[in-house]
């Protein structure tokens, strides 16, 4: 059965019934929404009971306007964060006052293959919508909820534009498979593939059409997602349209991006003095008169501005939403930025008199990306101050670039350093990429037995990324670097260029039954089959020379990898007497990732609830709103980060270039692959106990969460014995590891009047990682060197035991009277005389033990301020940016470098093994102010207008011991990374 | 009701078509990967798979210079697991010919420094990298030894499965190099022959004795289906390799099994050296980008190409890692990383350090201090290996790459010095005039005149071991030599920070074999580690 074909033969039908409509005679009611002190609440949705199609949304003010059919009895009102409500119509004013808290235990949620009331929830699900989003100039949707959520941490990559984020849901389940969540929006899973031209896919996505996100911790709420939801899940609901009149709403925003903090490398006065201390008669020679800060030279401050536009309304019978989003954000970094037009359509008809619900969203991006070539953060870290930027010569476009007379081939030293200025001006880096994801959820409540719904939800997430990189001819970087095969006609500069395509279909089918058996028996039910195919198309180029030389060719002109995923779902819920809530679910997913006889698993879940404040004697206390205890288990898998095909071995043969000669021709080689027939899917099994928590009207409430999570089957590369396979390392089901953990939340409303309302929300997260199986044999001591720092197999292990990625380092000896470290001299461990690998310790991980988020909101009249602050605690760096600060990585013998300035620390040489102490191993914990803001709302301007402005700033301070630029990067190595910016932002936006 | 049943029979059909179906449709294949049926479908498809075998060697992976590399980079990075800069490393900078630069190449030197240091361990990544490759090599040779028996059932008949089936001595011979190096750097590795297919045992260990004794066998098997010496393709194993490998084990038979088998050694070298052989002319040419060309005197090579077969190990390595700017790109070809010298004691056996008298003598010493005062600077430059022409051109020119200069394994001159050798130490079987004559040889040509020439009460093991130095230093030899002549550890025979001390001292005799690597280890319980690790 071809999925595809059976997805277009229900949708397109279903899509083509939109135009059977017509209004009856109408009347118009207005009126306004307030919380319960009266503020007005924007976005509130309205519709009319009787005909959900008719609706509209309220203006920040909280006033709406609303045509309803003459028979219409009751308006409906609905909100994110508020309580649902209905209410009568009598005349034409309703006003209407919505119960207005975060815990709000009548809120919709949404979780996996479904909504649930938030009062329902039997697992670990936490959510932020639009209101608690961080504030100021957000490129990539994750950024969004950073901070706000206990157990997810999100570490942005670097700061540049569009750059993407390392998400952690409770510490990660894996080693060497991902340990990325799944992201769903509106209900279709989406790949974790990179798209190529743009920094992050997700960046992709603008963040302004996101209404809200669902982060499903526990297994009892992920384990219907199976295969792929062992790092939690995150449900992204984008936002929909809504019936009634056209409604404008304009946002703009302007920002202002600067380096926060300059690299510590040693200034001009420093590195001469360095030089002409150590440095012998030639290298001393080198140095210039020039006085040049390098860093000065390639950051700028950084305008972007972002601006959104969207309009919600129906048409006819229809209701809709139209946006348009155009970003265009400069990095600090000179010469890059991001152009993204993001337009976006919602349809949300319902049709066959209210049997019919289709919501159909399209939202495409289109992006231009210029990449500033980050090579140039390191050298202007590295290029010697003395010299200047231009060396008034035309030689390698007119920057100074270290010579040698006698490099008769390039002129230049061989091995010094690049202008950086000369890095960032030569190399056009220029990325496009285009995506388009549209998907159909069709929930059709059957007619001759109303209490089942079929649903049928389908998607196609597309994106072609595609780009040229260019260097000029006169690059000193890729100056003579090419020769034409058999001649010595010798090539400047380098053209390249590359396309990837991806194509992912989604498609599902369930059965959805609910049914209220008496006033205290509830159950429902849904069970159904989902079918995924995730294509990536790669395109080959010739690689040119600046003359348009073919240099080198591509290996494959088209290279199509490809995975499907089959499942089989199902979940019942029953509950009695809204008091105790019972949960079970399974799921059965098939990958074309593993052999036939290991592809099929099984995940099953199951979790109870006990609402003890619904117990007679409490259910209608003042004090104590709400008090429940769930308690959750069940199994998820994971399959991502091993290879598509590789159960069993394919040949592949070698590229033109990698040729072996007999006598006078050249023979490609076939090379037989690694592969694994037996491998299967890495299970996680995980234990929630949780406590949720509301006193005092809700105005002191949140949860308690405790779990245990252990994940067995690891997929693990370990080493293959010699002679036992055809690669020495592979992916195999070895190992075990655990993570055990507490996360608390707790909102808190001190204050709550008509003018003022101040809002506290404080999230903490203790996460405990451990490595308890690595080998086959289940050697207590084992150890497996996981990542390195070049080619070199140490610094980060590893080691059962110990958290994943530990450091793996010698234990530093240091000179008593002046504290300084002495190169060279480490503990020996074992006491054999010897410092070598067997004195190595595990040393600390890079891996936090705490979290915590906070958030402060303080509302006063038309007045609001706010920030976010964020901590991590018990985390460790390997400071590598340091390592260099090392007196012979200064002195060359036809060069000079610049470096870190620990020089004046350690005035070590910088030979052996001086780089894998654990003096550079340092303690990065730290506590940021990712965002201050403050709003005022001028409200009504003119007639039909409301006008905002806001204000803020972001990556406000860090307060850290770490002696590095930044001490929050992921994975544990502090390379000389892309400096995060320091931004201010202001805006302003429109209701019309 | 009928609507129910009509309702619920179209769910279970749905459910069953979907279920067999996309079973089906959850068999995918690779767009660019074939099975091993399809590879090995046609005669060309078994001379890629036997150029696989032969090119581990010069390449690290299936795209040329680094990328698709064949051994994981958990192990060692793709630049460095080249086998001939592994073994290079591991034969040469543990010994007085070569020094690393103590700060060179920054952090990616993979164990580099723990080789003149002598204090490596069994976690060396530069150790397992070498233990790897050789073994990778040795399974290729028995992967291809099984493909070959199924020529029949894949319809290859006649003149060309003939030819094919010839691939088989020379995939043992390769087998029996690769085992010797095992055996000579580590001892009693773990063994595998073409009769284990891959996955289905836990390879157990050969001590070293039992190793030399099979690697004899297969060697001697193999000697009369190779074909003659000098017939097969360049860059093929002939005869002559196998006689010239046995010649090499025999000569270093008591370190390897506790009995000499000088009588032996001589056999081996002398068939070698009658095989129609002649050193060449200019001992410098024997070196250079085009010494493809010195086919009279090699007798069996890596075949290197400066655009074809590149890879950042090989003689690639060697050049560019021995040199630095200040050479000169005329001089030798390259610009240099500034990587590799050699201690006082190499440029000492020579008369000059400019190769005025003694030619072999190819030093550059810039502003260096003879003395390792500085590791990261000190120390001449060995300039023996250059990526120019005869005429002087230069080879091909690539960033970092770009050296075709081939890697003579065997060649002519070390079978005269070990028939020398195996002489003096005591062969019956051949004489003394003829070992004289044959070391004469070499210095003659070194010399340009017969003014170098020895007399034989010059001629002794001390002054031998100085002369391999002057003719086979940095091409792999040397650690093997010194352990030969119990100089490699002990006292008796000193180099610039041996020992990891400004002039050297002795260490740990155990030291004479590098251990097992770690990572091997503990995945392969079989395996017992080297005593002292």
């Amino acid at each position: 059965m071809n999925m595809r074909k059976l997805l277009y033969s229900i949708g397109v039908p279903v899509l083509l019934l939109f135009s059977f409509a017509g209004f009856a005679q109408d009347k118009i009611i207005t009126g306004r929404v307030t919380d319960s002190i009266g503020n007005g609440i924007a976005n509130v949705s309205i519709t009319v009971k009787e005909a959900p199609a008719r609706g509209t949304t309220s203006a920040s003010d909280g006033r709406f306007s609303i045509s309803v059919p003459a028979n219409a009895t009751a308006l409906v009102f609905s909100s994110v964060g508020y309580a649902y409500r209905e209410v009568p119509i009598s005349g034409t004013t309703v006003n209407v006052s919505l119960q207005s808290t975060a815990s709000d235990l009548n809120t919709v949620v949404v979780i996996g293959y479904g909504t649930v009331r938030k009062k329902d929830l039997t697992g670990s699900v936490a959510t932020v919508s639009a209101k608690d989003f961080q504030k100021g100039v957000i490129t990539t949707p994750e950024q969004l909820i950073a901070g706000k959520v206990a157990g997810v941490s999100i570490t942005p990559n670097n700061g540049a534009p569009g750059s993407g984020s390392t998400i952690r849901i409770r510490g990660g389940s894996s080693l060497n498979a991902s340990n990325d969540p799944l992201i769903v929006i509106d209900g279709m899973p989406l790949t974790n593939s990179d798209v190529a031209g743009v920094a992050n896919a997700l960046a992709l996505l603008n963040p302004n059409d996101i209404a809200s996100f669902s982060i499903l911790k526990d297994a009892s709420a992920t384990a219907i997602y199976g295969s792929r939801a062992s790092n939690g899940v995150i449900l992204i609901t984008t936002k929909k349209g809504v019936a009634g009149k056209p409604k404008f709403s304009f946002t703009t925003q302007v920002s202002a991006g600067m380096l926060a903090k300059k690299f510590p490398v040693l200034n001009t006065t420093q590195f001469r003095n360095l030089v002409n201390t150590y440095g012998n008669a030639n290298q001393k020679a080198l140095l210039g008169s020039a006085n040049t800060d390098w860093q000065d030279e390639i950051y700028q401050t950084a305008i972007s501005t972002d601006n959104n536009i969207s309009v919600t309304g129906s048409y006819k019978q229809l209701p809709y939403r139209l946006s348009l989003g155009y970003l265009h954000q400069t990095g600090i970094l000179k010469t890059g930025y991001l152009n993204r037009i993001s337009p976006s359509l919602n349809l949300n008809p319902t049709l066959l008199d209210n049997h019919l619900k289709i919501d159909f969203s399209a939202r495409a991006s289109f992006s231009k990306s210029r990449f500033a070539n980050e090579d140039a953060v390191w050298g202007a870290n590295q290029f010697d101050p003395t010299q200047p930027v231009y060396s008034k010569s035309n030689r390698y476009g007119g920057y100074w670039e270290r010579l040698d007379p006698l490099n008769t081939l390039t002129g230049l030293a061989a091995l010094s350093p690049k202008n950086p200025v000369g890095l960032l001006n030569q190399k056009n880096d220029i990325g496009y990429a285009n995506r388009l994801i549209t998907n159909a959820n069709i929930d059709y409540k059957l007619h001759f037995f109303p209490d089942l719904h079929a649903i049928v939800n389908a998607g196609y997430d597309y994106s072609r990324g595609h780009g040229n990189v260019v260097w000029d001819d006169s690059a000193a970087s890729v100056y003579r670097s090419y020769t034409t095969p058999g001649t010595t006609i010798v090539h400047s500069g380098s053209r390249t260029q590359y396309k990837k395509d991806l194509k992912n279909w989604f498609g599902n089918f369930y059965f959805n039954y609910t049914k209220s058996i008496d006033a205290k028996n509830r159950v429902e039910a849904m069970a159904g089959i989902e079918y995924q195919d995730y294509l990536t198309i790669n395109y080959g180029f010739n690689e040119l020379a600046g003359d348009t030389a073919i240099v080198k060719r591509p290996k494959n002109l088209i290279d199509k990898p490809e995975y499907r995923i089959f499942s089989y779902l199902a979940r019942v819920n029953y509950s009695f007497n809204n008091m105790l809530y019972i949960t079970g679910s399974f799921r059965r997913d098939a990958s074309s990732r593993f052999a036939p006889d290991f592809r099929w698993s099984n995940y099953p879940s199951g979790a109870i609830a006990w609402s003890i404040s619904e117990l007679p004697g409490l259910k209608n206390s003042k004090a104590l709103n709400l008090l429940k205890l769930r308690f959750g288990y069940g199994v998820t898998g994971q399959q991502e980060g091993i290879d598509l095909y590789d159960y069993i071995s394919y040949y592949d043969l070698s590229d033109v270039k990698a040729q072996y000669q007999f006598g006078n021709n050249f023979y490609q080689m076939y090379r037989p692959g690694g592969y694994y027939y037996n491998r299967k899917w890495e299970q996680t099994a995980t234990t929630n106990l949780g406590v949720d928590y509301g006193f005092f009207n809700n105005r002191f409430s949140g949860s308690v969460e405790v779990y245990y999570r252990k994940t067995s089957d690891l997929l693990n590369r370990i080493t293959q014995p010699a002679f036992t396979n055809f690669a020495n390392t592979i992916i195999a089901n070895v190992g075990n590891m655990e993570n055990k953990g507490v996360e608390f939340t707790t909102n808190v409303t001190p204050i709550k009047s008509r003018n003022l309302t101040w809002d506290l929300s404080f999230n903490a997260t203790y996460n405990e990682n451990k490595v308890t199986k690595l080998d086959i044999n289940g050697l207590p001591n084992y150890i497996n060197q996981v990542a390195g720092i070049g080619g070199l197999g140490g610094v980060i292990a590893n080691a059962v035991g110990y958290p994943r990625g530990s450091f793996f380092v010698f234990k530093q000896v240091y000179d008593k009277s002046t504290g300084r470290p002495i190169e060279n001299l480490y503990e020996d461990q074992n006491r054999d005389g010897l410092i070598n690998n067997s004195d190595l310790i595990l040393f600390k991980s890079s891996i936090p033990k705490w979290f915590f988020g906070f958030s402060t909101n303080l509302n006063y009249k038309k007045w609001s301020a706010a920030f976010t602050m964020r901590a991590n605690v018990g985390n460790y760096m390997y400071n590598n940016v340091a390592t260099n600060g090392a007196i012979s990585k200064f002195l060359f013998s036809s060069y000079l470098a610049n470096q870190s300035n620990d020089v004046l620390n350690t005035y070590f040489e910088g030979q052996g093994y001086f780089y894998q102490s654990n003096y550079y191993v340092q303690n990065a914990s730290f506590l940021k102010m990712d965002n201050v803001n403050l709003g005022y709302n001028m409200g009504r301007i003119s007639r039909n207008v409301n006008l905002r402005l806001t204000a803020s700033a972001q990556n406000v301070f860090t307060i850290t011991k770490y002696k590095g630029l930044d001490p929050e990067i992921s994975g544990g190595i502090d390379n000389n990374g892309y400096p995060r910016p320091r931004t201010i932002t202001i805006g302003a936006g429109l209701d019309f | 009701m009928k609507q129910n049943i009509l309702f619920i029979s179209f769910v279970s059909v749905l459910a069953s078509v979907s279920f067999t179906s996309c079973n089906k449709m959850l068999d995918l294949k690779p767009t660019n990967g074939v099975t091993v049926d399809v590879a090995y479908s046609t005669p060309l498809g078994y001379k890629q798979g036997f150029a696989k075998m032969y090119g581990a060697f010069a390449l690290t992976g299936n795209q040329g210079g680094a990328g698709l590399p064949d051994i994981s980079t958990t192990v060692i990075d793709e630049g460095n697991s080249d086998f001939l800069r592994m073994f290079w490393n591991v034969q040469e900078l543990s010994t007085d010919e070569a020094i690393d630069n103590a700060s060179w190449n920054g952090n990616t030197d993979a164990g580099l420094h723990d080789f003149h240091n002598m204090n490596w361990g069994a976690g060396n990544p530069m150790l397992e990298g070498l233990y790897v490759r050789s073994a990778y090599q040795i399974l290729l040779a028995n992967e291809l030894i099984r493909q070959i028996g199924r020529l029949d059932e894949r319809g290859i008949k006649g003149a060309s499965a003939d030819s094919i089936r010839a691939y088989i001595p020379e995939a043992r011979f390769l087998r029996a190099f690769q085992y010797w190096v095992l055996m000579d750097c580590f001892g009693n590795p773990s063994f595998a022959t073409e009769k284990d297919a891959v996955g289905s045992i836990m390879p157990p260990q050969k001590k070293r004795a039992e190793l030399f004794t099979y690697i004899e066998s297969e060697l001697k098997d193999i000697e009369n289906t190779l074909p003659a010496p000098r017939t097969n393709e360049y860059g093929r194993a002939d005869k002559a390799a196998a006689w010239a490998l046995l010649a090499r084990m025999y000569l270093n038979a008591q370190v390897y099994t506790g009995a000499p088998r000088y009588n032996d050694a001589v056999t081996y070298a002398k068939k070698v050296i009658d095989a129609g052989y002649s050193l060449e002319t200019n001992y410098n040419w024997l070196f250079l980008n085009d010494n493809y060309k010195c086919k009279n005197e090699f007798i069996f090579t890596i075949n290197y190409d400066g655009q074809y077969s590149q890879n950042y190990g090989g003689t690639n390595y060697i050049v560019w890692a021995g040199s630095a700017s200040d050479v000169g790109v005329n001089t030798v070809g390259v610009t240099g990383w500034g990587g590799n010298r050699t201690t006082k004691n190499l440029p000492n056996l020579f008369p000059d350090i400019s190769g005025t008298a003694d030619k072999r003598a190819n030093f550059f010493k810039g502003s260096r201090n003879i003395e390792i005062v500085d590791r990261v600077a000190d120390g001449y430059i060995v300039t023996k290996f250059k990526n120019l022409n005869r005429d002087g051109s230069l080879g091909y020119q690539l960033k970092d790459l770009g050296v075709g200069i081939d890697m003579p394994l065997f060649r002519l001159g070390e079978q005269y010095l070990i028939y020398a050798e195996a002489v003096l130490r005591g062969a019956t079987n051949g004489d003394a005039a003829t070992a004289l004559n044959y070391v004469n040889l070499l210095r003659t040509r070194a010399y340009g005149s017969t003014s170098g020439n020895i007399s034989s009460t010059q001629l002794t093991l001390d002054f031998l071991l100085d002369e391999r130095g002057r003719e086979l230093y940095w091409e792999c030899h040397r650690r093997t030599d010194l352990v030969r002549f119990n100089k490699f550890t002990t006292s008796a025979y000193l180099w610039p920070w041996k020992g990891n001390v400004p002039n050297g001292t002795g260490v740990e005799s155990f030291r004479n074999l590098y251990p097992l690597p770690s990572l091997e280890v503990s995945a392969n319980k079989n395996l017992v580690q080297n005593p002292g690790y």
